[in-house]
């Protein structure tokens, strides 16, 4: 069995992609599903750790991220489309009709 | 789950189970629009009484999820009145903005079901359910005005910075839990005194979840999207999420540091000594140069939560992070009530199309409306800190306890930063007071009312303070 650590470092790895995606990336898309691989970098490390310490705890939350994450994508998604038909345009740095 | 579990959420339950109604509700009634906003308030008032009612409480539900306590207790209320408040602001906003419908109160009600969860939850788990529980409704909030791009925009932004800041928070939770074993405050507590813990790696988590909620209470530098979505959310959508988002984020940071994590305050102070001095002075320094109320409201609630982050930097010093966490409760509810009243006088003078919120369109309004223009008089005082009024109190506690903890410097940087902020303030009386002009306002009775009652409760509870911040002393006692 591989040590906790390689997956830890695994999972860091993953959060950081995410996050380094959602300050570098424009599209929001692309935005929300760096965001979404910062949540996901977060139920793999939840995974890793109730395995070394042999808690189903750690587990069962995995499944409550996944559900908080699925009723983000809903309203998430809405939002996205809504913006859509607005604008034909959903490039972040385009959304400047706020100012000041 | 036994009863006492049931209990110990009864007035979340209560928002819950009546706000799923209400959806059915409102489904079958499209005539008759006052029905829900008033059924909405029923729920609030319902819930106010349940949680007033839990203000000598102490017990936990849910194996230690959950923990109903003075602390919960008084942000309960401070939720339910804040609740309550946001339906008076909306009503008739609302209809003059043509969003008048049902679901905007259904989902304020579950958004302060969130708030109460957070200030109840004593797991990290349910920390973070409580946290998208109370965002998930207000994106959809902020973007109600939609097709207004402004709205569409704010709601947007709000969208990625929350889900972005949630990610923060449930990392620094599964690093926090892979450090102790569990994500339960209490074991998280024992896991450390037993010496079980790692410490490395629990500072890691601690820290990725000071981030998260410094997004959420909009800390510098986690602020950006602060102004851009106080300003494109409908008005009275504003006014509530200043309140209840800051007041649930911080509920949950003092919670966590204070009961949980003293033992990391030689290492975690002198960051949160440095986001609450930038904080004050970046948002009193740029609210100074802002045309619109809005934003200038905006940077204006940025500085606030810097004041309350004070309170937060002591959160080790077991003689003076009780006095200073009752401080925060107090200073939370006399920026809510002066926050509701100045955005109340806001929503008076906005019209259609976002017109009527530059500094300007308040010329005029001293001598014209002299009413609503002495309770805005009330409001700005009590948010530069001047005695009679609730903010200067907050300002004191506040201050007498960080002094108290030794932070010379930190307070220095608060008074400084207190006098900036009176002079954009100060502005806003002169251009009401000195200026000529012909300001339109919308006045209603609902509107007028909760301007007053803010108004005389922003003069009145800063004379017999007293009892309040005894009540916020109580409070704090079962988080040590």
């Amino acid at each position: 069995m591989l040590p906790v650590s390689y997956y830890i470092a695994l999972s860091a790895i993953l959060f950081s992609i995410g996050a380094l995606g959602v300050l570098i990336r424009r599209n929001a898309i692309i935005i929300f599903m760096s965001v979404e691989l910062m949540l996901n970098a977060a139920n793999l490390a939840f995974v890793a750790f109730a395995r070394s310490y042999e808690s189903l705890s750690g587990q069962v939350f995995v499944f409550f991220i996944m559900t908080v994450a699925a009723a983000e994508v809903a309203v998430g998604l809405a939002l996205i489309v809504a913006i859509f038909r607005s604008k034909h345009n959903i490039d972040v740095d385009q959304m400047s009709s706020l100012k000041g | 789950m036994t009863s006492t579990d049931l209990l110990s959420i009864l007035p979340i339950i209560t928002l819950v189970a009546w706000a799923s109604i209400l959806l059915l509700v409102d489904a079958f009634n499209r005539k008759n629009k006052w029905l829900t906003p008033l059924l909405a308030a029923v729920g609030f008032a319902v819930a106010l009484g349940l949680s007033i009612n839990q203000t000598t409480a102490s017990y936990t539900g849910f194996n230690n999820m959950v923990a109903v306590d003075g602390f919960s207790a008084y942000l309960n209320v401070l939720f339910a009145f804040s609740g309550l408040a946001a339906i008076a602001l909306a009503y008739d906003y609302n209809k003059r903005m043509n969003l008048a419908r049902g679901e905007y109160y259904i989902l304020l009600m579950f958004s302060v079901s969130g708030m109460m969860l957070m200030a109840a939850a004593t797991d990290l788990i349910v920390v973070f359910l409580a946290l998208e529980l109370l965002s998930i409704p207000l994106y959809i909030l902020a973007g109600f005005a939609r097709p207004k791009l402004d709205s569409e925009e704010a709601a947007l932004k709000y969208f990625l910075l929350g889900a972005f800041a949630g990610g923060f928070v449930v990392y620094g939770v599964a690093l926090a839990f892979g450090a102790t074993g569990s994500t339960a405050l209490i074991d998280i507590v024992a896991a450390i005194n037993a010496g079980t813990a790692d410490m490395t790696l629990l500072l890691f988590g601690a820290a990725l979840i000071l981030v998260g909620f410094g997004f959420k209470v909009a800390a510098v530098p986690f602020q950006m999207w602060t102004p851009d979505v106080y300003q494109g959310s409908p008005t009275a959508v504003t006014a509530f999420m200043a309140v209840g988002a800051k007041a649930a984020g911080f509920a949950a940071l003092l919670r966590l540091f204070v009961a949980a994590l003293p033992t990391l305050y030689d290492d975690l102070f002198p960051i949160m000594w440095m986001l609450a001095a930038l904080t004050m002075i970046f948002g009193n320094l740029v609210a100074i140069s802002q045309s619109n109320i809005k934003r200038m409201l905006a940077y204006s609630s940025i500085a606030h939560a810097g004041y309350i982050f004070m309170a937060l930097v002591t959160f080790g010093q077991s003689a003076i992070a009780p006095d200073a966490v009752a401080a925060a409760l107090f200073y939370l509810v006399s920026y809510a009530v002066t926050n509701f009243g100045a955005w109340a006088v806001v929503i008076a003078l906005e019209k259609a199309e976002g017109k009527g919120l530059e500094l300007d369109d308040y010329a005029g309004l001293g001598s014209k409306y002299p009413a609503l223009a002495a309770a805005m008089l009330v409001f700005m005082l009590s948010f530069t800190g001047v005695p009679p009024t609730l903010g200067f109190m907050g300002k004191f506690y506040l201050f007498r306890a960080v002094i108290n903890g030794g932070f010379y410097w930190l307070s220095i940087v608060g008074v400084l930063t207190s006098l900036i902020s009176a002079y954009y303030y100060l502005r806003v009386l002169v251009i009401m007071y000195m200026r000529e002009g012909e300001p339109s306002v919308e006045s209603s009775n609902l509107l007028n009312l909760t301007t007053g009652l803010t108004a005389i409760a922003t003069v009145v509870l800063s004379i017999v303070s007293v009892p309040l911040f005894r009540w916020a002393s109580q409070a704090v006692l079962q988080l040590f």
